[in-house]
């Protein structure tokens, strides 16, 4: 069993450290920003620089062997499925909730619930 | 030749013990500290129920009726009569990074076996997450007593804004409350001598967590406050 503990120069930490403090800073500067594109694309590239460094760095995962890494990084590649599928049907779901939901789009649901109430 | 030492195996054991067998066979596929390993499957676990939190989220800001509330402005903070956009926010945001810092360094002192330094960063660590809960406890407290905001409505626009933002923000300060609890243990079990002979794998262990909650908290501020 090779269990060895990894041992690194404390000075790609402090780098990273500095880098991280960095892009938090770009990402808080993005709220500056009118809501656009644009300002999204920065929001998303900043979260996943910083994601990045944090996977890859801070909890040491670009110095782990193959095997671990793949369990570790590949299971979560599902939950892009979701994400898509969620963000597709949200124009569905809009829907849904326009239909049944809006108080001024629902007469018959508030006539039904009226009724209920008139009986009590 | 093996299908009969399968075949004798099966006859001296039935059910259950079978089960054991084959699964404690001499066999390791990861080769980290079990307890690693273990912390890992546990981090992994906890990215699929952060995500379908967010995803959530995703899905009734995608689909509201009514306006949702500007995060920008229901965190902002009046410092000197200036209303500063999601200052709050930013500073837990450093103040998690910072925290983050001295978490790596503890693991990495903690590697050298320097007991003093790595009890201390382990500290210096929880402190800052403390902080952070403390932070945290002030902005829901503001959230609830000044601007009326309930996980079933509030009065700046679509209800689910409450229900989000209690449920995610309030399951991560969960976590960084747990991981406060958990690293300060580890501290003092660091000071006390307890890794001397078994090895400093626990600190790293620790460390996964604590930098997992950071890396929650990344995907929180992009999707929830700055979106």
């Amino acid at each position: 069993m090779a269990a060895e503990g990894q041992q690194h120069p404390l000075k790609i930490y402090f780098y990273i450290w500095a880098l991280l403090f960095v892009f938090s800073a770009a990402s808080y500067g993005t709220d500056f920003l009118p809501h656009n594109a644009f300002r999204q694309g920065l929001i998303l590239l900043f979260m996943i620089l910083k994601a990045g460094f944090i996977v890859a760095i801070s909890v040491r995962m670009a110095w782990e062997r193959k095997a671990l890494i793949w369990a570790i990084l590949g299971p979560p590649v599902v939950l892009l499925v979701l994400i898509g599928l969620m963000a597709v049907e949200g124009d569905y779901t809009e829907l849904s909730r326009l239909n049944f939901f809006s108080p001024s789009l629902a007469p018959a649901g508030h006539e039904a619930g009226h009724g209920a109430e008139a009986a009590h | 030749m093996a299908q009969e030492a399968v075949s004798a195996a099966d006859a001296q054991q039935a059910g259950w013990e079978t089960i054991v067998t084959d699964w404690s066979s001499d066999k390791q596929t990861f080769r980290v500290p079990w307890g690693k390993a273990m912390m890992w499957i546990f981090l992994l676990s906890d990215t699929f129920i952060f995500t379908c939190f967010l995803t959530g989220y995703m899905n009734v800001r995608l689909s509201t009726t009514v306006p949702w509330p500007n995060p920008s402005e229901v965190f902002g903070l009046d410092v000197f009569g200036v209303s500063v956009p999601l200052l709050l926010i930013g500073i837990m945001t450093f103040d998690l990074i910072t925290s983050s810092g001295t978490m790596a360094l503890a693991v990495n002192f903690g590697d050298r076996r320097d007991r003093g330094r790595t009890a201390a960063l382990l500290f210096m660590t929880a402190g800052f997450g403390a902080l952070f809960v403390g932070m945290q406890a002030f902005e829901w407290t503001k959230l609830i007593t000044q601007e009326g905001i309930r996980p079933w409505g509030n009065p700046l626009g679509a209800s689910q804004f409450g229900a989000t933002f209690f449920m995610i923000t309030g399951f991560h300060g969960l976590h960084v409350s747990a991981g406060v609890v958990y690293l300060s243990i580890v501290a003092m079990k660091v000071l006390r001598g307890d890794y001397e002979k078994k090895g400093y794998e626990i600190v790293e262990i620790a460390g996964l967590y604590w930098h997992f909650v950071d890396l929650v908290w990344v995907f929180i501020f992009a999707f929830f406050y700055l979106w």
